[in-house]
């Protein structure tokens, strides 16, 4: 690890540390951490660790986790020694320590259970996801309820979580033809990742039910139900508790 | 006091300096595409610097004023007049009340921004009154202007505002707006993105020394560039990572896109450049069918120029401050 006399200069600011991530100066404005390039739950893992203690060090940063890597977004004019193009101490230190850090927060995560209505009108894509992965359709919705999920990143829209942790045997690309109109709530299925519209949307996924649950209110703080890292379980109802979750939790009725 | 909307425009909405601290959560920034312009135009009117402004795109919008109203107009050029009386742009404006502010199109330039003195007050949603008309969010339910919309404006303090005038009045002096709104022809300054390398050497090349247009199909979401297809080595496959203003992505098509102040927080094209932070509003100046065309930089030049436009910039703040005081 580079000392305090070693901050990496514009021309080798993209560094790789033994096998760390690499340090990408995307701009002025913003850095790209790297872990790798899969989609991994242990790199994904990695990502929200140093997301939060970064946020935890660096108020005023912006950070955004995606499933390998972390974007920083800063005021270049208050984290940069312009003459030289390298980071402030404090950025520079913070960064270097949270990439090395180990640390796995599944202990610490939140567990959120999002209640969905399976199949039928709700999910008009059941039928297909088991016939592609050769099951039955209660198959289906015991493995998707069976699995625990982490939200690798919030992307598309504001607030759709792109879950990791699909069972591999529901896997199934996505319709050729996307719908115009996803009605919000709809739980789907594209590729290996499974994920929520917080609002009605066009999308090319699986829709294979719904939740009666808001993802997304402006009015609430923070106005995502589900935040980066969390984990999230999903658990079956039926049509008279989907009516009843509606009315009672401010719901997609 | 309020504006009411005669004519929305082209792709007019309010904006300020963006929506911050929520894109781990895929809300994106939004704000002005022309930073500069929008902090000069609020000097001008002497409002604190982060009050909504009106952005519009090509043709300006048609307002009537109910009370008398301190306006002024930066970024490109825009045709003004306030009933029958020609406006400048980049100085203040005094309009009596019921004026009618009638924009109209640009010369040269893409965007123009209005800001009037208290600024246009939408309530703030996730601390910003920017309009992200793409996620829905901000002023209007997030969406751009339309006829009849009645723009509500906060609090006057200036005197100037309660002269009683017929006629416009116009301050005796204004900015230069050529250091902040430059040679259209230009290059703009890029830095070479992770998959650069991967381009075929053709497309290397060309990404440099080649003129691209700006296509009309370009929004507040990204630029994209007509003129040249460039293309990889071989096709990539990669995972979505996040995605910022200035991100210069390659997707199948080979056209490149430059994302611009709406940039979706995510994305998985191949990113073979990044536009300098400080030529963002350069490229926002550029109108559909205008030439592009990029030089390499280096990340010390480019926060050089960042910082040097920063310190030109709040030189030029304190100034306006000032001589409005001893107006």
């Amino acid at each position: 690890m580079p000392g305090a006399d070693a901050l990496p200069t514009a021309e080798a600011i993209a560094v790789a540390l033994n096998g760390a991530p690499f340090i990408e100066a995307l701009s002025e404005e913003a850095w790209l951490l790297r872990f790798g390039d899969t989609i991994d739950a242990a790199l994904n893992a990695r990502v929200h660790a140093a997301a939060r203690r970064l946020q935890a060090t660096l108020p005023g940063i912006e950070c955004v986790p995606a499933y390998a890597s972390l974007l920083l977004r800063f005021d270049p004019l208050q984290w940069i020694d312009i003459g030289t193009a390298a980071p402030d101490q404090r950025l520079h230190d913070a960064v270097l320590s949270s990439l090395q850090d180990p640390a796995v927060v599944v202990d610490e995560a939140r567990v959120v259970t999002v209640p969905v209505l399976y199949g039928g009108d709700h999910g008009p894509d059941l039928h297909d996801v088991a016939a592609h992965a050769g099951l039955s359709e209660a198959e289906v919705i015991a493995r998707h309820t069976a699995a625990d999920y982490r939200v690798a990143m919030l992307g598309f829209a504001p607030g759709f979580p792109y879950l990791l942790g699909l069972d591999p045997t529901l896997a199934m690309p996505r319709r050729a033809d996307p719908r115009l109109n996803v009605a919000v709530g709809s739980v789907a299925i594209g590729g290996m990742q499974t994920g929520i519209y917080p609002q009605a949307l066009p999308g090319g996924w699986q829709l294979i039910g719904r939740t009666p649950l808001t993802l997304f209110d402006l009015a609430s703080t923070p106005p995502s139900l589900l935040q980066p890292g969390d984990r999230v379980r999903f658990r079956a109802i039926d049509a008279r508790e989907y009516e009843r979750l509606a009315k009672t939790v401010g719901g997609n009725a | 006091m309020t504006a009411t909307v005669l004519k929305p425009g082209l792709l007019t909405s309010l904006q300020d300096g963006g929506r911050r601290g929520y894109a781990a959560l895929g809300v994106g920034r939004a704000g002005v595409m022309d930073g500069p312009a929008w902090r000069l135009a609020n000097a001008l009117v002497g409002n604190v610097g982060d009050e909504a402004v009106l952005e519009f795109t090509l043709t300006g919008p048609t307002l009537r004023f109910s009370q008398p109203a301190v306006i002024a107009l930066t970024g490109a050029h825009v045709d003004a007049r306030a009933d029958a009386h020609a406006l400048p742009g980049w100085t203040r404006c005094v309009l009596p009340a019921g004026s009618v502010l009638q924009l109209g199109g640009m010369r040269r330039g893409c965007r123009g921004y209005l800001a009037v003195h208290g600024g246009f007050s939408a309530s703030a949603v996730l601390g910003s009154r920017s309009t992200d008309m793409h996620a829905r969010i901000g002023p209007l339910d997030g969406r751009m202007l339309r006829t009849g919309d009645v723009l509500a404006i906060g609090e006057q303090k200036a005197r100037a505002s309660q002269r009683t005038t017929h006629t416009p009045h116009v301050l005796s002096w204004g900015l230069d707006p050529r250091p902040w709104f430059d040679d259209v022809a230009s290059p703009l300054a890029l830095l070479r993105g992770h998959h650069y390398a991967q381009l075929d050497e053709a497309s290397q090349r060309v990404l440099f020394d080649a003129s691209f247009a700006v296509s009309k199909d370009s929004n507040r979401t990204a630029s994209r560039l007509d003129g040249h297809r460039l293309s990889l080595r071989q096709p990539v496959e990669l995972i979505s990572e996040a995605t910022l203003p200035g991100t210069m992505q390659l997707p199948p098509s080979g056209q490149p896109i430059v994302l611009q102040a709406e940039a979706p927080v995510t994305g998985g094209y191949p990113r073979i450049g990044q536009l300098a932070a400080v030529d963002l509003p350069r490229l926002a100046q550029r109108r559909p069918g205008d030439a592009v065309c990029f030089r390499e930089t280096t990340l010390d030049e480019s926060l050089q120029r960042l910082a040097r436009r920063q310190e030109r910039l709040q030189r030029l703040l304190y100034r306006i401050e000032e001589r409005l005081e001893s107006a």
